[in-house]
């Protein structure tokens, strides 16, 4: 604070009060719709007071979804989503923790070829490459499994990018003095490296535990079989048609428990995610 | 950089890169050169015969007006979502920057929408706007605004900006508060002294300080605009009315899975990759050279 100026404090205060007061308006609304009948919600203007079919509307997509459009229950597309977000996330961290080890810590032929490939990818989103994967995945067999859900995503140049910077700082010296106490590189990896890292570990896996959980275009290609759609995916199964058609109560509800677990990673750990954030993007 | 002291082994750095090798092969190069050699192909509706057509399914694509279209409506979409993204965030950043008072309960508040999934975020905004039973849409007819995305195309436009902004505008303000807070005081105070007033302040010495932030910002949200908007188009508008939000990604995805057409599709996520390719290489450049202030 340079100097004190009250009126621009308080226009400071008034613009963040709009700003997260617009920002949470719709996630009230979803919250308040999700507690109503639907004949409470298609009651133009729908009232912003939350009603009392909270248990009835959430116990009714957890144990046996909509009754219109996908039919499967939501606490096994939440499980589908959790499956899909924490093997993604691990399995992330392990490739690319291993792979960059081998590029810092070790001089070999191909080196700077291979880690060009990992870089390469960095370019190219899922979204650019929808068709010819889809194929890859049906001709491997993979289509409605949790394998072709997750692997095909589990390769990221970022994770690896980050990993190598972090390994960059790591003092010489350490290595050289497990070298001359006789330990192996797998020694040193898994006593001195793993122990360093946590810090980036756990920065990243909020980062792409919320990449997973949240992923859209992949598995609605992917997943045919009601018993394999994400959550994610669920409520776009049960928009069927024109306003009044769908079971909005429903629908909210399953947009609250779809968005509640990530939201809490982030609000939870915002230390990791802000620095996750930011240091994988460097 | 490289390291001063290595480990010797002739089989453990390969077996180590093995796993993610192995996959950016079968899942990143294979699509891709099938993405290229596709795009050189003419399959008939039944998917029985291809035919080698050269650049065809390009000369094509570049003639089709839809196309066109679909890079205009790209074009408008992601300016707005990066103006309006990168606007209203610098704008909550600064004043985060300035208060002292619950400032990380500002911070927690606005941080959330991140973790929400595209998609959901499209059906959000999709229901408060819903024609006929919107809340806002009640709010707007009471203003005498005739509310209905499902046929007016620039209200479907808008309708996925915000929803995009709304999602995208988390990360944004993360940035900038990050940009902000690494901006010497010293600087700050120097210029008080000299009496220059808080709206002189910010246009002479903090945004000018804050251009890399803000031109990586503008990169990182053109490519979100691009494709990670996907989920948000598909879960409200699907690419219409008439194609009025239909973005490239979008047209991928409608071309090859909703109307089979592979060559065509192709050749599109082919012209994407060049775009991406473009993008990234302008962030590499600009970014690390501007970086050092």
């Amino acid at each position: 604070m340079v100097e004190n100026r009250p009126l621009l404090t308080f226009f400071s205060h008034a613009t963040l009060i709009l700003g997260v007061v617009a920002i949470a308006f719709p996630l009230y609304v979803t919250f308040v719709a999700s507690t109503l009948t639907l004949d409470q919600i298609l009651a133009v203007p729908m009232r912003l007071v939350p009603g009392d079919q909270l248990w009835a509307n959430y116990s009714q997509v957890l144990v046996s979804g909509s009754t219109k459009g996908s039919a499967a229950p939501v606490s096994l597309m939440m499980m589908n989503s959790l499956i899909m977000a924490l093997t993604i996330a691990v399995g992330k961290i392990a490739i690319s923790i291993i792979a960059s080890f081998a590029i810092v810590y070790f001089r070999f032929r191909l080196r700077n070829f291979f880690f060009w490939m990992i870089f390469v990818t960095l370019m190219l989103p899922v979204e650019v490459r929808i068709i010819p994967t889809f194929q890859v995945v049906a001709d491997l067999g993979m289509l409605n499994s949790y394998a072709g859900l997750t692997i095909p995503l589990i390769a990221s140049a970022t994770a690896t990018f980050l990993f190598r910077q972090f390994f960059l700082t790591i003092p010489d010296e350490l290595a050289e003095a497990a070298r001359i106490d006789g330990a192996g590189p797998m020694r040193f990896f898994f006593d001195v490296v793993i122990p360093l890292s946590k810090t980036s570990i756990a920065a990243l896996f909020v980062i792409q535990f919320i990449y997973g959980w949240n992923q859209y275009l992949w598995p609605l290609l992917i997943t045919s079989d009601e018993s394999m759609y994400t959550s994610v995916i669920g409520i776009k199964r049960m928009i069927v048609g024109s306003d009044a058609a769908n079971e909005w109560n429903l629908v909210m509800a399953t947009a609250i428990l779809a968005l509640l677990p990530p939201a809490l990673v982030v609000v939870l750990m915002q230390k990791w995610f802000v620095k996750g954030l930011v240091e994988t993007e460097k | 950089m490289e390291k001063r002291v290595v480990f010797q082994s002739g089989w453990l750095p390969y077996a180590l890169l093995a796993p993610q090798i192995a996959i950016t092969v079968v899942f990143f190069f294979l699509p891709a050169f099938q993405a290229v050699w596709f795009s050189f192909q003419l399959q008939d509706a039944f998917g029985l015969k291809t035919e080698f057509v050269g650049l065809q399914n390009f000369a094509e694509l570049f003639r089709d007006p839809h196309y066109l279209e679909s890079f205009k409506v790209t074009a408008v979409f992601s300016v707005l979502v990066a103006f309006f993204g990168l606007g209203l965030s610098l704008l909550l950043a600064t004043m985060a920057d300035r208060v002292l008072r619950g400032a990380l309960a500002y911070k927690t508040l606005l941080i959330w929408p991140y973790a929400v999934a595209p998609a959901i975020a499209g059906v959000l905004w999709a229901f408060l706007f819903a024609p006929s039973i919107g809340i806002i849409t009640y709010v707007l007819k009471g203003w005498g605004v005739d509310w209905n995305w499902i046929i007016n195309g620039d209200q479907a436009m808008l309708l996925v900006v915000i929803a995009s902004v709304w999602n995208q505008i988390s990360y944004n303000f993360l940035f900038f508060l990050a940009g902000l807070q690494s901006i010497p005081k010293s600087l700050i105070e120097a210029a008080a002294i000299d009496g220059a007033g808080p709206g002189r302040r910010f246009w002479t010495i903090v945004f000018p300080l804050l251009s890399p932030t803000t031109f990586f910002l503008l990169v990182v949200n053109i490519v979100y605009a691009f494709f990670n908007t996907f989920g948000v188009i598909d879960a409200t508008t699907q690419g219409g009315p008439a194609q009025a939000t239909q973005i490239l990604v979008y047209k991928v995805y409608h071309d090859g899975v909703k109307s089979a057409d592979l060559g065509g599709s192709s050749a599109q996520s082919v012209v994407l990759m060049f775009i991406v390719i473009a993008l990234t290489v302008i962030q590499f450049r600009f970014v690390e050279r501007k970086v050092n202030y």
